[in-house]
């Protein structure tokens, strides 16, 4: 009894502040929220503007009909950006995403899309065949292996730049897909992420199998492979992902082919052509068609994001 | 006796069926591991190597290294010019150096500190729509950094939003030259108060590993200042997911011990969920570290270490060295003590961590 009446008085004294705690909170949340998306907001509006509409400020970014309007006259002269954006609204116009195809975009495309699907695909496999026999076979080496692959993943991509250069020049791989595909396709923390999950499987269940005489091959790919999905999948979004943003392995490796460029670094070459002087809509164009596909994945997969950034957070 | 020579022989027989089990399982074992591993040999093990190797010749990078006269061996000499020897190779390197601390100090604390504060308020009771908050404060990190860049320039050209948005608030506002500023922002503000590198005195020019000690001094460039908040912007979404994990995965009866003992949420807070995040603080801060002192993408895409070099980082020396100047043997070396540097980093920080947890 005594000690309710002592917490009641306490909530007493604290009841201004407990009030306005939340709404603090809230303010600040709410500012962070914005700072965090309105620039993705203001980046899709304006890759939708004509250039001189672009650089008019305030920023418009309702649009409004008529949408697809023309940004040049007849004569081919830009028309001033009052004809088609006011303090709040304008029209869409698409000439930034018709501009993206005087280069070669849509095959950046098409190579972001080739990397991200390969790598992924074969570090799914390498990752959970190296994760599964550091869990769970017993062969000597093991302990060190394991060691091995959690050193490597301090060793900063920034410091692999150099060599990998180098062994891909000496083997002939330098400037071709096979090059950032198989440079890429297995990696220490996908294996490690493999080998948690597979340790919390239950040893009986494997045991189970081999006493009905099946193979470890067919063991992992039948039983142990198909209860992994999980982890599967917060590995195949880290690799997808990394895959489509990755920037510093493509530029070094395929940086001088604009053919097999990805992206990220066909857009960042084109902004160095282009000096200081950018076509803001096309590029803004160019960030909005790199960043939907990721965002797609994202919003379908966004549990797995989560727990997947979750997981990597507790390990350490 | 015929009973314990059954015994033996059984025992002998399971003996050997457990060597050939053994041997099958290190075969097996090898299998699993092998595509895995021969990728780590070709494409991260023996490339350090070998880059280690290189570190000690003066290869440019494009002769063919089968050719006789590619390269000679030069000793220490890449790590001489770069760290101790008088000229442009080190001046580079220690303004990279000190662009890049200024860097780390800024970014690792400002992206710790609010991703910590943001999911605590994430992580209270009473909010609504966590959902939705913790997908807007994510959602940066999986676009691509080459993407957020841009959509940075653009936002901070001379005449863009930011300049308009802060003149619209303050009236007597000049713009700012965001992505073309040189000026340190120490630098600027002990201008205000009239001290310069002529008043303080001659120790300021007097020069340490090439740069004058006011331009140690003179803090992060404008230009740098704006790539920091930048990166401060893109990663405190992933840090903050991280946090939020961990103080899920703190038992709500503990705060419930502490508001019984008569404990405000201020209090609580200092003594029970700082220390118990120790590890996950720990973990952010490494992350923060490791990616900070590699800062590249940004510098490519905004502003290729200009203006007057002040936004050169040490990552970015690495990428010119090698593939600008066509120095590769410099560059190695350049990359290896980068390694040293992060690598030093992160035990200085486990030492001062796990020092305040006794």
């Amino acid at each position: 009894m005594a000690s309710t009446t002592f917490v009641q008085s306490q909530e007493e004294v604290n009841n201004p502040l407990r009030r306005l705690l939340p709404v603090i909170g809230i303010t600040i949340l709410v500012i962070f929220a914005l700072i965090q998306t309105v620039p993705f907001v203001l980046t899709i509006a304006n890759s939708f503007k004509c250039l001189p509409a672009v650089q008019q400020y305030p920023t418009s970014f309702i649009p409004a009909p008529p949408f697809g309007v023309e940004c040049r006259t007849e004569t081919g002269a830009s028309r001033p950006a009052a004809e088609s954006s006011n303090t709040l609204t304008f029209n869409p116009a698409t000439e930034g995403y018709t501009e993206l195809s005087t280069f070669p975009f849509p095959r950046w495309f098409l190579n972001s899309a080739i990397y991200a699907i390969a790598v992924t695909v074969l570090r799914l496999l390498f990752d959970s065949l190296a994760g599964y026999a550091l869990a769970k076979i017993k062969f000597p080496g093991n302990r060190v292996m394991f060691f091995t692959m959690l050193g490597t993943m301090m060793i900063p991509g920034v410091v692999l730049l150099i060599p990998r250069f180098i062994i891909l020049k000496q083997i002939g791989l330098l400037n071709t897909y096979q090059g950032v595909i198989f440079a890429l396709a297995a990696d220490a923390f996908g294996i490690i992420l493999m080998k948690q999950f597979f340790e919390s499987i239950p040893d009986e269940i494997e045991e189970a199998g081999q006493v009905d005489g099946a193979n470890r091959f067919i063991i992992f790919f039948r039983i142990v492979l198909p209860m992994a999905t999980p982890a599967l999948t917060a590995l195949a979004i880290f690799s997808f992902q990394g895959t489509w943003n990755n920037f510093m392995d493509i530029l070094i490796i395929v940086g001088g082919n604009p053919q097999l460029q990805n992206l990220p670094v066909g857009l960042a070459l084109l902004r160095g052509q282009f000096g200081d002087t950018l076509r803001w809509h096309t590029f803004l164009a160019g960030a909005v068609l790199t960043t939907v596909p990721m965002a797609i994945i994202f919003f379908a997969l966004q549990r797995y994001f989560v727990q997947g950034v979750s997981y990597s957070g507790l390990k350490g | 006796m015929a009973q314990a020579t059954a015994a033996s022989a059984g025992a002998a027989g399971s003996f050997k069926t457990m060597t050939q089990r053994k041997r099958e399982d290190a075969l097996t074992g090898y299998a699993f591991l092998a595509p895995a591993l021969i990728i780590f040999l070709i494409f991260l093990i023996i490339p350090i190597g070998f880059a280690v190797y290189i570190s000690f010749t003066n290869w440019n990078g494009i002769t063919p290294l089968a050719q006789a006269d590619a390269y000679q061996f030069v000793g220490l000499d890449n790590y001489n010019r770069l760290l101790f020897q008088q000229g442009i190779s080190q001046r580079d390197f220690y303004t990279a150096f000190k662009n890049n601390l200024y860097f780390v100090m800024g970014v690792v604390p400002a992206q710790t500190i609010l991703a910590l504060v943001l999911a605590v308020i994430v992580n209270q009771k009473w909010l609504k729509a966590k959902g939705v908050f913790r997908t807007a404060f994510y959602f940066p990190s999986i676009t691509s950094s080459v993407v957020i860049s841009l959509i940075f320039m653009w936002m901070f050209t001379r005449g863009g939003l930011i300049n308009t948005l802060i003149g619209g608030v303050s009236s007597g506002y000049t713009n700012v030259d965001w992505l073309n500023d040189s000026n340190g922002l120490i630098h600027n503000f002990l201008g205000l108060f009239g001290i310069t590198r002529q008043t303080v005195g001659d120790w300021a020019s007097a020069r340490v590993a090439s740069l004058t000690l006011w331009d140690w001094i003179s803090g992060p460039s404008v230009t740098l200042f704006t790539i920091m908040i930048l990166n401060t912007w893109t990663t405190i979404g992933t840090m903050m997911i991280i946090f939020l994990a961990a103080l899920q995965n703190i038992p709500s009866h503990v705060y419930e011990a502490a508001a019984v003992d008569g404990a405000t949420g201020l209090q609580a807070f200092r003594r029970i969920t700082v220390p118990l995040l120790r590890p996950t603080t720990f973990f952010v801060v490494t992350l923060g570290l490791i990616g900070t002192f590699q800062v590249f993408d940004q510098i490519f895409v905004i502003s290729s270490g200009g203006p007057a070099k002040t936004t050169l980082t040490i990552a970015y020396i690495v990428y010119q060295n090698g593939f600008q100047n066509s120095a590769m043997g410099l560059a190695a070396a350049t990359a290896i003590v980068l390694f040293v540097i992060i690598f030093a980093f992160s035990i200085v920080q486990r030492r001062i961590t796990s020092e305040k947890a006794d």
